[in-house]
């Protein structure tokens, strides 16, 4: 054993360079021409930084944006709500509720939430809810919902807004995702991208 | 058709697609032909075996692979736990995250070195990027470490008798730079391109469309997160690992990282075939692998599929299917072939929350570790199997009134009794400590481990151990395991259960090696028929699947019966 350490050392301390080093240095190389560089895609969502102060105009960073793919927490009648998240949607952290299938307190606190909804959503029948609504995702931040958990939501939103129910339906389909290559996978909205087309709706 | 099914259909296709030529390429390296790497790597090999002062050209018998294994295995110990307890104030900690306190620094170098990836800590608070890069670095040598043990015992059966098994470090350096780097790279770039950061920028923070502060832990994700799946280490970059959308933003990337999983441990097994000229032996062996996989991964897919009976009680809809702890973008059936892929292989990673699965789709989980030979982890699934092998070849030649032989060297009773420890090894270190815990909660009712009441809370226990001994490192992560008596108990449980398989399987083979080789005749049993491979499976099932059938009568069974 002994003849073996001090190589052992020196060739961890050899793969330290290569797997530590090189690697991630080209790997940061690379993903400058990644989407924003590598630090997480964004959605712009202003960029007006003319600011006057006093007398002299200067341009102020306030870039006003958001993570595509991380998603927020939308409980406000006014938009399409997200889905229920462990961490409440802080992206400081991540996780799910971990609750089993047959645990009575997570099964009184899914029962609560259908009942918030429905209290929110008079019109809407139990049996249209769909379980994404009413249950908290594997990352506390998934920014998705399925199709039919967005239409569930438009008469709350339409009576809210006042705007015809048509032009919310319409809008969802703008933003549905279809599976990859329409084959594969689940078909889901961007609830994020479609609050963000609701303020712009006219 | 449901695209959903597709899905994992194109993941099961893709995955021997790609697994086939690669067991071919890792063929080649092991006899030392040539590869398309050669021009990059071998001069840089050259340079790293000239400063080490190591001969990679020098050949050892199985006891001195062994002591080169572990001596290494010692300094990356002593590595992780210094920096771990100091990370604190080491640089590239934007965050702010603290060292590490000792038990649980124990169980994290524990659990990295011994390519468990079981984490006690959630990596956007626990863990700096200091930290990250060390756990990455574990992630590339412990993985090579393994296939070079497998290695080991390809060389060990070839048609010969001698005690000249090859280089370790040769082995182990050329798994890492060959193997893994590559196809890391690979992984790594696709990743990034569909939104998995790259970049040493610590937290941001964000005011929501509603007006909420929050914060968007980002990091040097993208490599680390590609590793962690071709090295079936599993250990993530966030907590949640693949189901946070950073680290596995869309329906392709969890295409690629669930394929990258089972990339490298069914290659080896073609890799066995191509190595010793038995093409037939290695499609036995991937045909009882694959035959256990599929045993495990439909029914998990219908019943995730199926939703859960208790919210249907309540009167939601279920259209995707039971959604508690998993992703719209994933959707139920792509979460149970992770779930499965995940824990046959000893990778660990997740894009679901195991602890939410359905009773029986959670005893699915546990079996894939508790069998911990259906593909298994780099190397070490393949030297899970050999012990299977070297058992059924024992329980065969009885039946029958032969000499066990397995390729040619007689199998006597040392090697049987060394795989029977090996076999057992298992079994015991899952439900000695399953019960301790139990009987420790059973003591101090108030302590506050389990999120879960009942049988369930009974299945967190026995997960933890189950997936600390398959060195598999995923969790029903409701357990709230950073304390002392989990991090101790579960880095001794990975300990042992890394070293002693590993150390097994590759004495069974150094000593068939040594032994007279007796060419084939009509009076030899093969190893590489139908019939053999049914023997392979049935052994499997008897000894394996029904040594804790009774825990998981207690756990699970329990738990599906209980419902209404």
């Amino acid at each position: 054993m002994k003849n073996n350490l001090l190589p052992s050392i020196i060739l961890t301390l050899c793969c330290i360079g290569l797997f530590c080093g090189v690697y991630t240095v080209a790997m940061l190389g690379i993903a400058q021409l990644a989407p924003n560089g590598g630090r997480g895609e964004i959605i712009l969502v202003s960029t007006d930084t003319t600011h006057r102060v006093a007398t002299t105009t200067h341009r102020v960073a306030t870039r006003k944006y958001y993570y595509t793919n991380i998603g927020q927490k939308f409980t406000d009648d006014k938009y399409f709500w997200s889905r229920p998240s462990a961490v409440d949607y802080n992206g400081a952290g991540s996780g799910g509720s971990n609750k089993g299938p047959t645990n009575p307190d997570y099964l009184a606190q899914v029962q609560s939430r259908i009942d918030t909804f429905l209290a929110h959503n008079p019109g809407v029948k139990k049996s249209e809810i769909p379980s994404e609504l009413v249950t908290a995702s594997g990352s506390g931040q998934d920014p998705n919902l399925s199709p039919q958990g967005a239409m569930v939501q438009v008469s709350r939103i339409a009576k809210t807004r006042n705007i015809q129910e048509e032009k919310l339906f319409a809008l969802i389909n703008e933003h549905v995702e279809k599976p990859l290559l329409n084959l594969f996978g689940t078909t889901k909205v961007n609830v994020l991208k479609l609050n963000l087309a609701l303020d712009n709706l006219k | 058709m449901n695209t959903e099914i597709n899905g994992i259909i194109l993941m099961f296709v893709l995955t021997i697609l790609f697994a086939y030529p690669l067991g071919k390429y890792i063929a080649n390296i092991f006899e030392g032909q040539r590869t398309i790497l050669d021009p990059v790597f071998n001069p840089i090999e050259k340079f790293l075996f000239r400063i080490s002062r190591l001969d990679s050209q020098k050949e050892m018998n199985w006891k001195e692979h062994m002591v080169a294994l572990l001596t290494l295995n010692a300094v990356w110990f002593l590595l992780g736990m210094i920096i771990l307890m100091n990370q604190g104030w080491l640089p590239l900690n934007p965050d702010g995250n603290p060292s590490m306190t000792p038990d649980l620094a124990f169980n994290t170098t524990v659990s990295f070195v011994s390519n468990t990836n079981l984490q006690h800590y959630s990596g956007e608070t626990g863990m700096s990027y200091f930290g990250q890069l060390m756990l990455q670095l574990f992630q590339f040598i412990s993985a090579g470490a393994g296939i070079a043990a497998a290695a080991v015992v390809f060389n060990a059966l070839k048609a010969r008798s001698t005690e000249q098994l090859g280089n370790f470090y040769n082995y182990f350096l050329k798994s890492c730079t060959r193997i893994l780097l590559p196809l890391s790279v690979i992984v790594a770039i696709t990743i990034m391109f569909n939104g998995t950061p790259m970049t040493f920028l610590g937290k941001d923070q964000v005011i929501s469309m509603q007006g909420d502060t929050m914060h968007v832990s980002r990091g040097p994700a993208a490599a680390m997160v590609a590793i962690k799946q071709i090295g079936t280490n599993g250990g993530g970059f966030f907590g949640a690992n693949s189901s946070v959308p950073f680290e596995n933003p869309n329906y392709l990337t969890n295409i690629i990282e669930n394929v990258s999983i089972n990339l490298v441990p069914i290659a080896l097994v073609f890799a066995l075939g191509f190595y010793l000229r038995k093409k037939k032996l290695a499609w036995m062996i991937y045909g009882v692998m694959t035959v256990g996989y599929l045993c495990l991964l439909i029914p998990t897919i219908y019943l995730e599929m199926n939703g859960n009976p208790m919210l249907a009680n309540l009167g939601v809809t279920q259209n995707l299917g039971s959604m508690e702890g998993k992703e719209v973008r994933f959707g139920p059936a792509a979460s149970a072939f992770w779930a499965i892929t995940t824990t046959v292989t000893s990778n660990g990673s997740v894009n679901a929350m195991h602890d939410s699965l359905t009773p029986l789709s959670g005893m699915f989980t546990m079996l894939g570790m508790q069998i911990n030979a259906l593909y298994g982890g780099v190397g070490v699934g393949f030297l899970n199997f050999f012990i299977f092998i070297i058992i059924a070849v024992f329980i065969a030649g009885l039946m029958v009134g032969r000499t066990p032989e397995l390729l040619g060297k007689k199998v006597e009773a040392k090697e049987i009794k060394i795989a029977m420890l090996i076999f057992l090894l298992h079994p015991f270190l899952i439900l000695i400590f399953t019960a301790l815990a139990s009987y420790l909660i059973y003591l101090n009712p108030d302590l506050p481990w389990l999120n879960n009441p009942g049988h369930h809370g009974f299945s967190e226990m026995l997960y933890e151990y189950t997936s600390s001994s398959a060195n598999n490192g995923s969790g029903f992560e409701g357990l709230a395991d950073n304390t002392p008596w989990w991090n101790i108990s579960c880095g001794v449980v990975m300990l042992l259960s890394r070293f002693i398989p590993i150390i097994g399987p590759v004495a069974i083979a150094g000593i068939l090696a040594k032994k007279k080789y007796i060419p084939e005749s009509a009076g030899t049993l093969r190893t590489d028929t139908g019939t053999f491979g049914i023997m392979v499976f049935a052994v499997i099932i008897i000894l394996a699947a029904l040594s804790f059938f009774i825990a998981l009568a207690l756990g699970p069974i329990a738990e599906y019966f209980s419902m209404s």
